[in-house]
């Protein structure tokens, strides 16, 4: 990433106009609205994810997961440490 | 609901003071001079100006507040221009706030409006995602957006364009209001297609508007410029009119250089 930020000075991203100077933040700023979740329905989010995933795994209760900027993206990123995966039988079958 | 045709329009931004009630009255006036039957909606309750801007604020009697509570019929709250006989106003309650009236009965009153007859129903939205804005987007079946061409303002409109959405009005069209074409030139400003472009394309440009003083004098006669000749604001209001009842018309060339004024100024820049 440093060579591309050294690019970056070389070629005058550091001299943009104010109207791109606007757009970019903008974009980055409505990225980031059209993703955002109320506290409450995250936590609803991160409880059924969990609830499907130790359907499969035995995971510990430290799982996190949220929402993450990065510069004209977000992602949804989930934290789960796992024990061990459940054994599929016969009887309990997938 | 009775047989109605008629279009109940929002106008609609999110961010306040953007142009949303010169709007609503521009395109008010222009509508009933084309000849259809325009009745104009004052939805901000509590602080209203649709009134102001259209120079009716002296006739108010009854307002909608009064129609909802049963103390006067629609017809008696309704203002008739004396400009032109087929457009109305309803206008707001001053005293009271946007809770005084909720979402049904808004449908009501729109329902009502069209069974009279009225051919375009404006819908001037308040400021914000609460109360006021369920109340007036409530019976509309389109919504016009309107946005300055900065960063605060297309923000908030790219939130109201979701809320559209989850409502049901999800083909929002657009309005860029207060361009101002020489900013634009030198990068200092977003231009329209940098709007159109952050704001996706399930959103229509319907109309660019220039930053125009005679808004403001306009506002202090309370003559919307849509009625006279002679401002640039004003044939962008009229142009917008004439796209919503489906003419084509070219974007204005908001360019100095090529406008009367433009010429005017080169004309004694050079003698």
């Amino acid at each position: 990433m440093a060579l591309n930020e050294l690019i970056n000075r070389i070629f005058g991203k550091d001299d943009k106009t104010p109207k791109a100077i606007a757009k970019d933040r903008l974009r980055v700023v409505i990225v980031q609205d059209r993703a955002a979740v109320p506290a409450p329905v995250m936590e609803e989010l991160r409880r059924e994810m969990l609830q499907l995933l130790s359907k499969y795994f035995d995971i510990d209760e430290t799982a996190s997961v949220a929402l993450e900027d990065s510069d004209d993206a977000v992602a949804l990123v989930a934290n789960v440490p796992i024990r061990r995966a459940r054994q599929f039988t016969a009887s309990n079958g997938v | 609901m009775a047989d109605n045709t008629g279009r109940v329009i929002v106008i609609t931004s999110g961010k306040g003071g953007v142009g949303k009630t010169t709007t609503t009255a521009n395109i008010g006036m222009a509508l009933a001079a084309m000849g259809e039957r325009v009745a104009l909606l004052d939805a901000d309750i509590g602080l209203r100006n649709l009134d102001l801007a259209l120079g009716l604020e002296n006739r108010i009697v009854y307002d909608i507040v009064d129609v909802v509570e049963g103390r006067a019929e629609f017809r008696k709250a309704l203002i008739k221009d004396k400009r032109h006989q087929n457009l109305a106003l309803l206008p707001a309650a001053q005293t009271r706030d946007k809770s005084s009236v909720n979402p049904e009965q808004m449908r009501k009153v729109v329902s009502d409006l069209l069974d009279d007859g009225f051919t375009y129903i404006l819908i001037d939205c308040p400021a914000g995602i609460e109360q006021g804005f369920r109340n007036a987007i409530a019976g509309a079946n389109d919504a016009i957006i309107v946005t300055n061409p900065e960063m605060s303002s297309v923000r908030d409109a790219d939130r109201i364009v979701g809320m559209l959405e989850a409502e049901g009005l999800s083909n929002p069209k657009l309005i860029v209001n207060r361009i101002r074409p020489k900013m634009v030139k030198n990068q200092e400003m977003l231009a329209v297609e940098d709007v159109q472009e952050v704001l996706g394309s399930s959103v229509k440009l319907l109309g660019v508007v220039p930053d125009d003083e005679a808004i403001i004098t306009s506002t202090n006669r309370g003559e919307p410029v849509s009625m006279t000749e002679g401002s640039l604001a004003g044939q962008a209001y009229r142009n917008i009119a004439r796209r919503l009842k489906g003419d084509e018309v070219p974007f204005l060339d908001l360019d100095e250089k090529t406008t009367f004024f433009g010429r005017l100024k080169k004309l004694f820049a050079s003698s």
